[in-house]
Order: structure tokens, then C-alpha cells, then sequence
């Protein structure tokens, strides 16, 4: 070949390779891409679990002593630097949260590095947190009872006050149960009979026998009623009774004087006395409030629980709703259509309704779930406390309905999901069934559905992260800044999925966004995105979890 | 011996070979497309047929796959389908169990009676007609189950929940696929841990479960060890007279060993049939001595 004379052979390929052939740039590339995305992830994530988990940990009192002999004691929540201008030169200033707004009329206050004198930790310092009026920042004077004081000086104060306390603090939460519960289900006792009259009234009419009974039953329910309100209220009464008197006084940084009585205070302790030990039980003391308590203070204090319950509640609703329609609706797509040009379309249409805002799901789960399906409902069932309170029980938000509008946005994601799994189980898997003398929906049952369940269960995983986090459509159908009614309880039906209720998403954006003190407000929005972003991670772990265990029973390695 | 002189429905398509055609021309024959009769032997014809291919056409869309086969299956008999890549035999084992209804855009004309039974009758019920069939195919398939349920699926899904009866099929069934002893005391295992060759004993005894009339074998071999083969090969030697066996094989010694008739099919059409033994030591026509020996396909 090459034995032409004075020509060097020819050569069909270079001996050298470009650098682009090795793929080493890409490697860069691709890999870049990858660690910039995993930095941003974990940076927001460690961000928002660094934020959220140092809420609740006990920070050192300082007492700042300024310039013009005012003193000011506080948590210091931020620093930052003021860059000179016209002469001035540049000097650091301080955020203190000073609380005591009776004192001080503020709740945060910056201090100029310049202005500040003197710097302490007064060892006795103490942070009172109270069910009103936000927290307290002081040093104990004495405990009182009516006029006597039961315990002079800062230390005998606060070892009787931590003797006393938690029984106070019992009795208090006691009235505040009844308070809440029991009259509540007096109240709704009270409805139901009122409710059962007009019902009886509606059906049979005022002279029946029916209504007769329907109203003897409510006089029987009231009687009965009125005499259990009376024994709840001398309860309340002899609880409020016990813990009326007792009183701490404090003495405020400016040497204001005030007595905080015992029964309002929640919770109070020593930052600069207490030990590492004792911190993490003020912390764990504050996390265990904040996960099992009823919020207070308009949610920028207290705790979630009722959010939680929500959260939790409608994402699994959800879930049980979303799962059997879209797998049934993949189903079909997938194992019964025949493919053409209408399957085509529709599988466009399925992939474009995951596009669709989610606020238009909420007005059209206002608009159908509640002010259609919802009213016809009470039309139905409720009509009696539609006439009698022109209060609807279905016909507005509820946990039933934003369960139902977030299972139709997350459908799109369960169809496509279910359908990737479908077409991913082999199809000789299928013809071994069929050839077995098994039907279609034989073989869909017992050989295709279980060996694609784990990638359904992965399209489920995908729903439930983006149905939890939803906020805009539940602002529509059903989400309330407070509802302390959990959807089950201890009243005739037990459930109630016609009840408004909490969610924590929509609490990051009510305590962040629409508190009158969002800056006292804005560390519990870090700790109710960590509660959140943790609750979504735990129901995925669940899910993978489930996935793994049925992937090791269905889906293997062949070979 | 008698030629069988077939009548395409769809008209003919081209001129009839004549009798008496040099042999090595009727290949370039059929690939011309012209119609070629099947040599079969005499001694095919006096078995009794357990299933009658009767003039079987198939078409996946314009293309035809399948020219007027007529062949019929004896009973309790091993009979194996040889032919190069593409001749149609897997479509031809997948149309006696009508699997290729699956696919779109298949038509078919002519028939195949299984024990006197129109197959392709419209009255005809195809989940009934493929419950008196067993098929393995190429790659083992097991089901996502445990080795005791893939053996009894045939039955689970009629229904048939004693334990007493479940347990006595899986016992037979498996000891019939030669698995017993090695799956006995795992039975509830997944299926799916089981090595490539198992997995496809397993496959013949869950097809052997339900006491099929016709075992179809769609190149069971192909995807395994020589170990292995050699085990299954072992195994379809059992089966001959107990069960009436169609194989598909690309393997030339697996046909002869294991098969005691042998047809040989080229581009949809059935060339030469007859006992394994004439095949592949004086077969009638030079073409089919040319393939089996290996000197072309």
C-alpha cells in the first residue's frame, strides 16, 4: 500500500488524540456541576438546621452599660459594621434583644460599639418567658404571695420559685385544657342538640312527635350542659384561685421594679449560672414545648403541634388519594390504551397539567371541592346547620378538601412515575404470564404492578416532598393561621376532615411575613423550616425505606 | 414420501417451482420469493398429530413472516425447529400460542388445530387455548416471586388455593424440571436468586405444571452456560414421550440429540421435515444437508 515512491505513507488516523477525546474537560464539567449543586443544597439545608436548631439554646445575658448611664440587659443576636462617613470613622454596633417591653418599649435595640460603656454577664440575670407580653429580661428580687414575701434575695428567691413553679405551671395548664377542651365539647353538645331541632324541624315540622323529642332532647342537653359548665367552672376557678397571689419580682437593667405573677410565667432561666448540663435541658425543655404545645402569642411563640398534626395528616390523606388514581390512570395509559396519536396527546397533556401554578389548583379546589362537591354536601347532610348558623360544614376549606386539591397537583408526578415503572418492567415478564394462560388483569396484578411498585413508590416519594411544601393552594382550601380543633378527637364522628387546620409551611410564611414582630418572630421561622424540611425528610425515609424492602423482593439483578 | 403442494390463499406470487427443480436452486427460489413445496417425510405423516399447522400465513404489517406453513406436531414426540436467523421459527412456536395477538399489526390466514381444535377459531377462547400450552422462552423469565409461586402460577391463577394440591404440583413439577433437589429446602426464596440455568429449569417446570398437551421451547438454551445447556438438554430428553415438545434451536447438535424430528424452515417457509435422524444423516434435499452440516446459514 505504501510503496508509492518519495510519499510517505498515509495514515487514515492521527497518533494523537485531542483532549476533548479523553473526556477530561467534561470530567471537570460534569463534575463541577454536580459539587456546586450538592454545595448549594447542603449549604441551604445546613443553613436552615443550624439556624432552626440554635432557637431554642440557652444565649449568655449581657448587661450593657452606656455612655449615658442607661443600662440595657440582653441576648445578643447580631453584629454588624458601620462604614464611616464624613469624618466619622467606621465603628461595629450591636443587636440586642432586650425584651422587657413594658421597661424598655422595645423588643430589639441596636447599640453603638462607641456609645457602650461597660460590658457584663450579671450572674443572676434571668429570662423570664411569659404567656403574654413576650419575654422578660431582669434579676430576681423576691418571691411574693399576696403582701408576704415568701423568699428575699436573688438566690432564695429562685430556689423557691423553681420549688413552686412547675406545680403552677400544672395548674395552669389545667384551666387552660379546660378552658379549651371541655367547654369546646360542651359547646359542640350544645350545637349538635340546637342542630338536631332544626333538623327534626326541617324534616317533619313543628308538630311532630320527632321535633317534640328533638327539643326535649336540647332542653335535656342544655340542662346537662349548664350543670357540667358550672363544675368546670369551679374548677377553673379553685386552679386559678391556688395560683392567684404568687408573684416574682424582678428588677429590670434600669432598676425598674416589677412583679410578674407566677401563673403567666412559662418557663424562666439563668443563661450565665447555668452549666452546659443545665443548658441542654433549658434547650430540650424548649424543643419538647415547641413540638407537643398549642402555639401562642399569634404563633410567633409557644409550639407547632397543631401544625404538625396537619402537616403530617394531610400529606399522607394525600398520598392515600394520590397513589390508587394515578396508578390506575397510568395503568391504563400504559397497559390498556393502544398507542396512537390520542395516547400521545393525552400523555402531553398529563406532563404539561405538572406546569400548571399550583394557586390555580387551589382556586379550582375552592371553586369545585368546597363551593361545589362541598355545598352539595351540607345540602345533603348538613342542611340544618346551614339554615340555623348559614354555616357551612364541607362548603369551605377543610383538611378533606386541601388533601384532595394537593393529590390532583401531585398527580401529574404519580401518573408519569407509575408509567416510567410500567414500561420499565420487562416485557418478558408479561408473555411468560401470558403464555402461563394468565388474563391481562391477572398478570397486571400479580407480575407487572409488584415489580414496578418500587418505582411507583418513587414517583409517591417525589408527590409527598412537593405536596408537603405546597403552600399557595392550601391558602385557599383549608389552611388557617389557627386552628386548635385537630380533625380527630374525642367527639362523635371522631373525625373530622371537614375541619380547617394548620400546616407548617403556611406558618413559615404567616410567622415570617405576617407577624406584627417578625424580628422576634424570625428565629422560630428558621426552627419551623427545620421542622418542616425534617418531617418531609422522615416521611421520604419512610417511603424509601418501604421502596428498598419491596425492590429486594421484586426487582434483581438477572445474571 | 409425498410433497406437500401448497395453495397460498393470497393468491400466488409468483410461479409455482416446478417439479423436479434442482435442489440448490429451490433456496434462491424461495428468496426470489416463489412458492417451493415442503419436503415431508412419510414417517412424519404417520404419527399422530397432537397439533396441525394447516396452511399458516402470517404478516407483521406489509411484510409477510410466515409462507403457508403446513406442518402437524406428533404427539409425545421431541420436534425441533431449525433454521438461520430471521426464518420465522419463533414466530411461528409464538403463533401456536397466539402470543403474537400481542404484537400490533399482525394478521394471519389459515389455521392450527391443537387436539383437533381450531386455534384461531374467533369462538375460540385464547386464555383457555394458552392454558392447555407450557412455553419457555429464551431468556429465563421468572416471575417476582418465590420459587414455590412461580411453579404453581398456572394454578393460582385458576384459582386453585390448596395447599395439598399447590404442594404435590411444585413437588412434580420441579422434580420433573430436575430442580427439586438443588430448590427443595428454599422454596420460599425469590425466584430471582437463582442462577441463570435454574432460573430456566424453573421456567420449564412452571410451564410443565399445568400438564400442558403441547411444550413449547423457544431456543431455551440459548442464554446459558454450556453447564447448564447441557442440563436442560438432559431434561428435554426426560420429557420426550411424556410430552409433545416444539423447540426452536439455532444448534444444530442440540437438534439432533435432543429432537426426534427435525423441520427445517428458510425465510417463512418450511423446507424439509422428517425424523432427526434422516435430517441430518440423508436428508432429501441438498439444501438442508448444506445448513445442518453448516456450510452456509
Amino acid at each position: 500500500m505504501n510503496s508509492e515512491q518519495g510519499r510517505p505513507p498515509r495514515r487514515l488516523r492521527s497518533a494523537h488524540s485531542s483532549l476533548a477525546a479523553h473526556g477530561e474537560p467534561l470530567v471537570w464539567l460534569t463534575g463541577g456541576a454536580l459539587a456546586l449543586a450538592i454545595a448549594m443544597i447542603s449549604g441551604l439545608l445546613a443553613f436552615i438546621a443550624v439556624r432552626g436548631a440554635a432557637t431554642f439554646w440557652p444565649v449568655p445575658l449581657v448587661e450593657l452599660e452606656l455612655a449615658d448611664g442607661r443600662r440595657v440587659l440582653g441576648e445578643v443576636t447580631g453584629r454588624e459594621r458601620v462604614a464611616a462617613v464624613d469624618g466619622r470613622e467606621a465603628f461595629g454596633r450591636t443587636l440586642l434583644k432586650t425584651a422587657t417591653f413594658e421597661v424598655t418599649g422595645n423588643h430589639y435595640e441596636w447599640f453603638d460599639d462607641p456609645g457602650v460603656a461597660r460590658i457584663v454577664q450579671p450572674e443572676w440575670a434571668t429570662a423570664v418567658e411569659r404567656l403574654e407580653g413576650g419575654r422578660f429580661h431582669g434579676l430576681p428580687l423576691r418571691l411574693v404571695h399576696g403582701d408576704k414575701t415568701v423568699a428575699e434575695g436573688a438566690e432564695l428567691a429562685w430556689r423557691e420559685f423553681e420549688r413552686i413553679q412547675p406545680a403552677v405551671r400544672r395548674r395552669v395548664r389545667e384551666a387552660l385544657r379546660i378552658d379549651r377542651h371541655d367547654r369546646g365539647v360542651l359547646q359542640r353538645q350544645l350545637r349538635a342538640a340546637r342542630l338536631g331541632v332544626v333538623q327534626a324541624d326541617l324534616r317533619s315540622g313543628r308538630d311532630s312527635v320527632a321535633y317534640e323529642a328533638a327539643v326535649r332532647e336540647e332542653q335535656a342537653v342544655t340542662a346537662r350542659v349548664h350543670e357540667r359548665s358550672a363544675l368546670l367552672d369551679a374548677e377553673t376557678a379553685q386552679l386559678r384561685e391556688e395560683n392567684a397571689g404568687w408573684g416574682f419580682e424582678f428588677e429590670a437593667a434600669g432598676g425598674e421594679k416589677r412583679v410578674l405573677p407566677l401563673e403567666q410565667i412559662v418557663r424562666a432561666w439563668q443563661p450565665n449560672r447555668l452549666s452546659t448540663m443545665g443548658k441542654l435541658g433549658v434547650y430540650l425543655g424548649r424543643w419538647w414545648e415547641f413540638l407537643t404545645d398549642d402555639p401562642r402569642e399569634a404563633n410567633s411563640a409557644g409550639g407547632v403541634f397543631p401544625a404538625i398534626w396537619g402537616t403530617v395528616a394531610m400529606t399522607l390523606i394525600m398520598a392515600l388519594l394520590v397513589a390508587p388514581f394515578g396508578m390506575l390512570a397510568a395503568l391504563y395509559l400504559r397497559e390498556y390504551a393502544s398507542r396512537g396519536p390520542v395516547t400521545t396527546a393525552v400523555r402531553i397533556a398529563i406532563n404539561n397539567l405538572a406546569g400548571v401554578p399550583s394557586i390555580v389548583y387551589g382556586a379550582f379546589g375552592l371553586g369545585f371541592f368546597c363551593y361545589v362537591f362541598g355545598a352539595g354536601i351540607d345540602e345533603v347532610f348538613f342542611r340544618s346547620a346551614l339554615v340555623a348558623d348559614n354555616q357551612p360544614t364541607f362548603g369551605t376549606g377543610g383538611l378533606l378538601w386541601a388533601s384532595l386539591t394537593l393529590a390532583l397537583l401531585t398527580l401529574p408526578v404519580v401518573i408519569v412515575a407509575t408509567e416510567e415503572a410500567l414500561s420499565a418492567v420487562p416485557n418478558s415478564m408479561r408473555e411468560g404470564s401470558y403464555a402461563c394462560g394468565a388474563g391481562k388483569w391477572q398478570t397486571i396484578r400479580r407480575i407487572v404492578l409488584p415489580r414496578a411498585l418500587p418505582g411507583i413508590m418513587t414517583g409517591l416519594i417525589l408527590a409527598m416532598a412537593r405536596g408537603a411544601g405546597e403552600v399557595a393552594p392550601l391558602m385557599l382550601v383549608g389552611v388557617k393561621k389557627l386552628a386548635l380543633d385537630l380533625p380527630i378527637d374525642g367527639t362523635f364522628p371522631f373525625v373530622h376532615p371537614e375541619r380547617e387546620f394548620m400546616h407548617l409551611a403556611y406558618l413559615i410564611y404567616d410567622v415570617g411575613f405576617q407577624s406584627p414582630n417578625s424580628q422576634a418572630a424570625q428565629p422560630m421561622v428558621f426552627t419551623i423550616t427545620f421542622l418542616l424540611v425534617a418531617i418531609i425528610a422522615l416521611l421520604n425515609v419512610a417511603a424509601i425505606w418501604l421502596r428498598s424492602r419491596l425492590k429486594r423482593r421484586y426487582v434483581m439483578q438477572q445474571f | 414420501m409425498q410433497v406437500f403442494t401448497d395453495s397460498s390463499p393470497a393468491g400466488s406470487q409468483g410461479s409455482r417451482a416446478p417439479a423436479g427443480d434442482p435442489p440448490a436452486d429451490r433456496l434462491l427460489a424461495v428468496a426470489a420469493g416463489r412458492e417451493v413445496a415442503a419436503e415431508v417425510h412419510d414417517r412424519v405423516l404417520a404419527e399422530t398429530p397432537v397439533l396441525e399447522i394447516d396452511r399458516f400465513n402470517l404478516w407483521y404489517g406489509g411484510k409477510q413472516a410466515l409462507h403457508a406453513i403446513t406442518m402437524p406436531v406428533p404427539h409425545n414426540k421431541v420436534t425441533a425447529l431449525v433454521g438461520p436467523s430471521g426464518c420465522g421459527k419463533s414466530t411461528l412456536l409464538r403463533s401456536v400460542n397466539r402470543l403474537n395477538d400481542l404484537v400490533q399489526n399482525v394478521r394471519i390466514t389459515g389455521d392450527m388445530r391443537l387436539s383437533g381444535d381450531s386455534i384461531y377459531d374467533p369462538r375460540m377462547d385464547v386464555i383457555e387455548l394458552r392454558k392447555r400450552m407450557g412455553m419457555v422462552f429464551q431468556k429465563p423469565n421468572p416471575f417476582p416471586m418465590s420459587i414455590y409461586e412461580n411453579v404453581v402460577y398456572a394454578l393460582r391463577i385458576d384459582g386453585e388455593n390448596s395447599r395439598a394440591v399447590l404442594d404435590e404440583v411444585c413437588e412434580l413439577s420441579l422434580r420433573g424440571a430436575a430442580l427439586w433437589d438443588e430448590v427443595k429446602d428454599r422454596l420460599h426464596d425469590s425466584a430471582l436468586g437463582l442462577s441463570g440455568g435454574q432460573q430456566q429449569r424453573l421456567c420449564i417446570a412452571r410451564a410443565i405444571a399445568a400438564e400442558p398437551e403441547v411444550l413449547l421451547l423457544d431456543e431455551p438454551c440459548s442464554a446459558l452456560d454450556p453447564i447448564a445447556t447441557g442440563k436442560v438438554e438432559d431434561l428435554i430428553q426426560e420429557l420426550r414421550g411424556r410430552y409433545s415438545v416444539l423447540i426452536v434451536t439455532h444448534n444444530m447438535q442440540q437438534a439432533s440429540r435432543t429432537s426426534d424430528y427435525t423441520a427445517f424452515m428458510y425465510l417463512g417457509r418450511l423446507i424439509e421435515y422428517g425424523p432427526t435422524t434422516e435430517i441430518f444423516t440423508k436428508p432429501i434435499l441438498r439444501e438442508t444437508e448444506a445448513y445442518v452440516t453448516g456450510r452456509f446459514g
